[in-house]
């Protein structure tokens, strides 16, 4: 009887009868309750904090403040880590994946490789950073071999793992796995026929490539790129463990802004972190919408 | 000549991938000079910190994930079964975590649930560490929801809906009994990836200072040698075993699925 009554797709029912409605609601309520305490609300409280001076009024001073000489800096590094470690990543994941999908490889490497990249991309934080310094540190494994068996000296060819590169470097160990995850049922989806149809048309490997596959493949690449860039933007962890707080990146400076207000402002510290919502908002938003229209052709 | 290149591409990752964890082993086993040892991981799981911190990790963990199993399998169930039009809508809001780093999300809790809010949270040690535990089921909420929803797509929730109620069945009952087992294997994955993000997880416990594992990796490492490179030895090896137990749980399924 209940079962009848309430069975009915919702989405067949346009306008239910208003008895109804607020028992089937019921059934969500915990979950809009949880979702909108522990992450509408405190999202909310940033994005309104960075418009609002200590004592409530609107205000734009908070916005403009974030473009001051170090603050600027601060983004323009982290932005320029994140794009490098995502267009790197994008690249390497790629070569890697299609080596495996495409290459002709034993086809036992698939499993394994998966797998390791399910774990690679999610092994970050603090301990990806102590792997780093054990590996390419001053005393690091590869840098000690380099210096000894090749008389190759690291640091006299300008290379720091507490730098720009070093932590380019270091999230690569994230953002390559997290490709080959994404890309791999991107390549599986390129049709033989494609290739196959491409080449009794008379076309070449390369012609191939640039005119049919990769365009295929374009919004999964880009959108792939701007999750990597994301990916990379948010992380916290990593860069303090490896770095301490001797690079200016945004999410180490809001971290020692909510430890100990450096900024001397609590409200600049909001508009801090809702110009980090805006940016990986923006890139997350790209990834949505062109994997939306990748998958068209996956189908 | 394709072949060639393939086989280069797939070394030059392996090479990138092993040369850091063979690294950290190598250095993490040179803590008595001039020959190998195990003295940096005893002088670790010796430390009574060592064992405090992970243990309330471990408790994190645990809680984040029943929290995470209660919350998310009825929500998940229900959208399903009755509400199916409002999926793309519950399904964007748990992408949300995935957009708004999880910095600003903690960033959030310290203003909105401060001693002076309606809701003090941070203002007792056990208030603390619920709201710990809401952040961390936040970071998990992508990857469980998604789990769970996969695995119930997999059943078809209506017609166990209503067989189970033609025979007398409460929700409770049926979600529990039958909803729940049936889309176990999928709550496993979610729930081994839920440890393996919340055990080394610093961010959210650092700014809300509770004694949790990543802190606590984060602390070492800035102060001793060795020692860092066995935790980073140990908790690659929790990453390991959690992905190797959802291959092993989801093999599982496909075997007794297969027998049917």
């Amino acid at each position: 009887m209940q079962s009848d009554k309430t069975s009915i797709p919702a989405a067949t029912v346009p306008v239910p009868s208003r008895r109804r409605f607020p028992v089937q609601w019921l059934g969500v309520l915990p979950f809009a309750v949880f979702v909108t305490l522990f992450l509408i609300m405190p999202t909310m409280k940033i994005v309104l904090g960075a418009f609002q001076t200590p004592d409530g009024t609107l205000t734009l001073d908070n916005i403009r403040g974030l473009f001051t000489p170090s603050i600027m800096a601060a983004y323009w590094i982290s932005i320029k880590i994140s794009l490098a470690s995502a267009i790197l990543g994008c690249i390497i994941g790629f070569g890697v994946s299609s080596a495996v999908v495409l290459g002709g490889l034993p086809q036992w490497i698939r499993g394994p490789l998966l797998t390791f990249s399910g774990v690679a991309s999610n092994f970050a934080g603090v301990p990806l950073a102590f792997a780093f310094l054990a590996t390419l540190g001053p005393v690091g494994l590869l840098t000690v071999f380099l210096k000894t068996q090749l008389g190759l000296d690291l640091r006299l060819l300008g290379f720091n793992l507490l730098s720009f590169w070093g932590l380019t470097l270091t999230y690569l160990f994230f953002q390559i796995p997290l490709m080959v995850l994404i890309i791999t049922p991107a390549l599986d989806g390129l049709k033989r026929e494609w290739r196959e149809a491409a080449e009794i048309l008379g076309a070449t490997g390369p012609q191939y490539w640039r005119m049919v596959a990769f365009p295929i493949l374009f919004p999964s690449l880009l959108g792939t790129l701007a999750l990597l860039f994301a990916n990379a933007f948010g992380a916290v962890a990593t860069a303090i463990a490896l770095t301490g707080s001797s690079l200016n990146i945004v999410p180490i400076l809001l971290f020692a802004q909510i430890r100990g207000d450096v900024l001397g402002d609590p409200h600049l510290g909001y508009a801090l972190a809702f110009g980090m919502i805006v940016i990986t908002g923006i890139a997350n938003a790209i990834y949505i919408w062109l994997r939306a229209r990748s998958e068209r052709w996956l189908k | 000549m394709k072949r060639i290149w393939a086989w280069g591409a797939l070394i030059f990752g392996l090479l990138y991938f092993f040369l850091p964890l063979i690294g950290m082993t190598n250095f993490s086993l040179k803590m008595r000079r001039g020959e190998y040892s195990f003295d940096a991981y005893a002088r670790v799981l010796a430390d009574p910190k060592f064992q405090e911190t992970f243990g309330f990790s471990v408790m994190m963990a645990l809680f984040t994930i029943l929290f995470g199993i209660l919350l998310i399998v009825p929500t998940a169930y229900w959208v399903r079964l009755k509400m199916p039009g409002l999926r793309p809508y519950i399904e964007f809001v748990t992408l949300l975590p995935l957009v708004i780093p999880a910095i600003v999300i903690v960033f959030g809790y310290i203003r909105l649930y401060n001693t002076s809010s309606w809701l003090p949270l941070t203002g007792t040690t056990t208030g603390t560490n619920i709201l710990l535990m809401f952040g961390y089921a936040t970071l998990a909420l992508p990857y469980m929801y998604r789990a769970v929803d996969t695995g119930l797509r997999t059943i078809d929730v209506t017609t166990l809906t209503e067989a189970a109620q033609s025979l007398g069945a409460g929700w409770i009952t049926i979600l529990s009994r039958i909803i729940l087992p049936n889309v176990l294997v999928a709550v496993l994955s979610g729930a081994f990836l839920t440890f393996a993000i919340v055990i080394g997880e610093f961010t959210m416990a650092a700014l809300l200072n509770r004694p949790a594992f990543g802190p606590y990796m984060q602390l070492l490492g800035a102060n001793r040698a060795y020692e860092p490179a066995a935790l980073a030895v140990i908790a690659f090896g929790i990453t390991w075993a959690c992905m190797g137990l959802i291959q092993l749980v989801t093999r599982f399924s496909k075997h007794t699925r297969a027998q049917r």
